[in-house]
């Protein structure tokens, strides 16, 4: 028999600040590495400004939520961009009635 | 449908860049089965059940901070109206002053930075242990930092306790005497109509009628409501109402979401969302700002009762539509020490406390953390509270008093308290002016609910 697959858990991530080279490299190699599938991404450039959501499944990730905050709070220093990592409920609860 | 990039930067820059937070968690606790006529057992219960709750609060506070990257700003505790649980113990007060102490213990062993609910249901009669408790009060509040006291001194049921009333009045000069800038007051708020389910300090208690726990959850977000305000600037009023509304729904769905989840950690009944725009010392963070942006030209100027009427009647019916368990206070602060709107409003004279008790008319709560002149009299203290209290009572509304007779201090100087209680103008009060009626006590019956004209 199948093993049950486990539900998807979905956060979003998002990015802005201002466009350089690597930032989705950067981005999806620290995911991998911890083992979190990327499900949807959607980016654009505003003048020189980087603009980017991603969609991401966390149910079979190695980290849990504070390490992941963690890790993309560096990246975030590192490479002088501003990123949010949140639930996907929140914005279902919000947006959605 | 999948959510879109703007609906997402939408709730992104709520967090970011206006302030939004979820205010508290706050736990309420019953801590009837643990009275005793003994202290010692008494206390013994009543640490081990609160440390334990409360690190658990934290912790898992922590965890849903991580996976909704909304910050939980406060986490605290209410518990059972204290004064029901000194009823069997040796009548002295310095019990209630122990007990105030074995609570205050309790919440720093826990990290919990305040806890609520040392008070009591006086709005008709006192008993003994309430007597005791209030009499506590001003030793209470001076030995301890982390305890929050509240009284229902009327509602609209019993009518006003005039003899509590008057005797408050004393107490709080007491307490501001014993406290460094009569700090002590800003631990206690006085009520009248006390909702037994509020998650907002210093009014959190848990109710009789409540059950074991209940999780409650405060929201605020006056920089989010600001920032819509500022985004539609010539819409009429209707529309106004409208996108406040619509902004309010949303913050409150967070909560929603936030509180059914930590209750379902913690494995107690969700109880209520508390949906009040509260201010806090922070650029933009003020509700006074909101009034200036519908368009009044300074807080307490005329227009200003209309505009925080409008205000707090979107917030209720957003709010309504969010959650089916919107309760507590509800609607909107006006503290003037903690609101940087409110400290400008006094200090260019728009506002003065005239003003104020109006404005108390149509928002939640009442006159709350404003700081009078050391040498206030008790008995003017008590008609300020006799006054706001009425104000309650004849609407069938919460109203409160939490008011800070400064010692040493003038009107028109400032006190500067610090942190999340801010800084405070005195404000000009007339002195002894109403002493006969005060020194009369007794109680002012109960009001009629027809010919409501």
């Amino acid at each position: 028999m199948a093993k049950k697959k486990q539900e998807s858990q979905v956060c979003i991530v998002t990015v802005t600040g201002k466009d350089k080279v690597g930032i989705i490299a950067r981005l999806a190699n620290a995911m991998a590495k911890m083992n979190i599938n990327i499900v949807d991404v959607n980016q654009k450039i505003m003048e020189t400004y980087f603009v980017m959501t991603m969609a991401v499944d966390v149910a079979q990730a190695t980290a849990d939520m504070h390490k992941i905050q963690q890790e993309l709070e560096k990246i975030g220093k590192e490479m002088l961009l501003t990123i949010t990592f949140q639930h996907e409920n929140i914005f279902k609860m919000m947006h959605r009635v | 449908m999948r959510i879109s990039v703007d609906e997402v930067f939408e709730t992104v820059k709520m967090t970011m860049d206006h302030h939004f937070d979820i205010r508290t968690v706050t736990l309420g606790i019953n801590l009837k089965d643990c009275m005793d006529r003994n202290f010692a057992a008494f206390r013994k219960r009543v640490l081990k059940r609160i440390v334990e709750k409360g690190k658990l609060l934290n912790q898992f506070a922590d965890h849903l901070e991580d996976k909704y990257a909304i910050p939980i700003t406060n986490r605290r505790i209410a518990i059972t109206p204290a004064s029901i649980l000194l009823e069997p113990l040796p009548p002295r007060i310095s019990t209630a002053v122990n007990f105030c102490k074995t609570l205050d213990e309790a919440a720093a062993k826990a990290n919990i930075n305040f806890i609520g609910g040392f008070g009591a249901m006086v709005q008709k009669g006192t008993t003994a242990a309430d007597d005791r408790l209030i009499d506590s009060l001003p030793e209470a509040l001076a030995q301890t930092s982390r305890v929050c006291s509240f009284l229902n001194l009327a509602s609209t049921k019993a009518g006003l306790n005039m003899d509590a009333i008057a005797k408050m009045g004393h107490i709080i000069k007491e307490i501001a005497a014993g406290t460094k800038d009569g700090i002590g007051c800003a631990k206690l708020a006085v009520f009248a109509n006390v909702p037994e389910d509020n998650p907002f300090m210093a009014g959190a208690n848990h109710g009789v009628g409540e059950g074991d726990y209940s999780l409650n959850i405060g929201i605020s977000g006056p920089g989010v409501v600001r920032a819509v305000i500022l985004n539609n600037p010539d819409c009429d009023l209707t529309q106004l109402s409208e996108v406040i509304k619509r902004t309010v729904f949303k913050i409150t769905r967070a909560g929603e979401l936030i509180g059914r989840e930590m209750a379902s950690l913690m494995n107690v009944n969700f109880g209520i969302v508390d949906i009040s725009l509260a201010s806090t010392t922070a650029a933009g963070d003020s509700v006074a700002e909101i009034i200036e942006a519908m368009g009044i030209g300074q807080m307490g100027l005329p227009g200003s009762t209309a505009a925080l009427a409008m205000l707090m009647d979107a917030v209720k019916k957003g709010g309504t539509m969010a959650s089916g368990n919107v309760g507590g206070l509800s609607g909107t602060f006006i503290p003037v020490s903690e609101d940087s709107g409110m400290i400008r409003a006094v200090q260019a004279g728009t506002l003065n406390l005239e003003k104020l008790e109006a404005l108390t008319a149509v928002c939640s709560v009442g006159l709350d953390m404003f700081a009078v002149p050391g040498a206030t009299s008790a008995n003017t203290i008590s008609a300020i509270i006799a006054d706001e209290l009425s104000i309650g009572v004849i609407n069938c509304k919460t109203t409160s008093v939490r008011i800070i007779p400064v010692p040493g201090k003038r009107a028109g100087q400032i006190v500067h308290f610090g942190g999340l209680l801010g800084s405070a103008p005195i404000m000009q009060v007339a002195q002894n002016a109403s002493a006969k009626f005060i020194a009369r006590k007794g109680r002012i019956p109960s009001p009629i609910q027809s010919l409501r004209n």
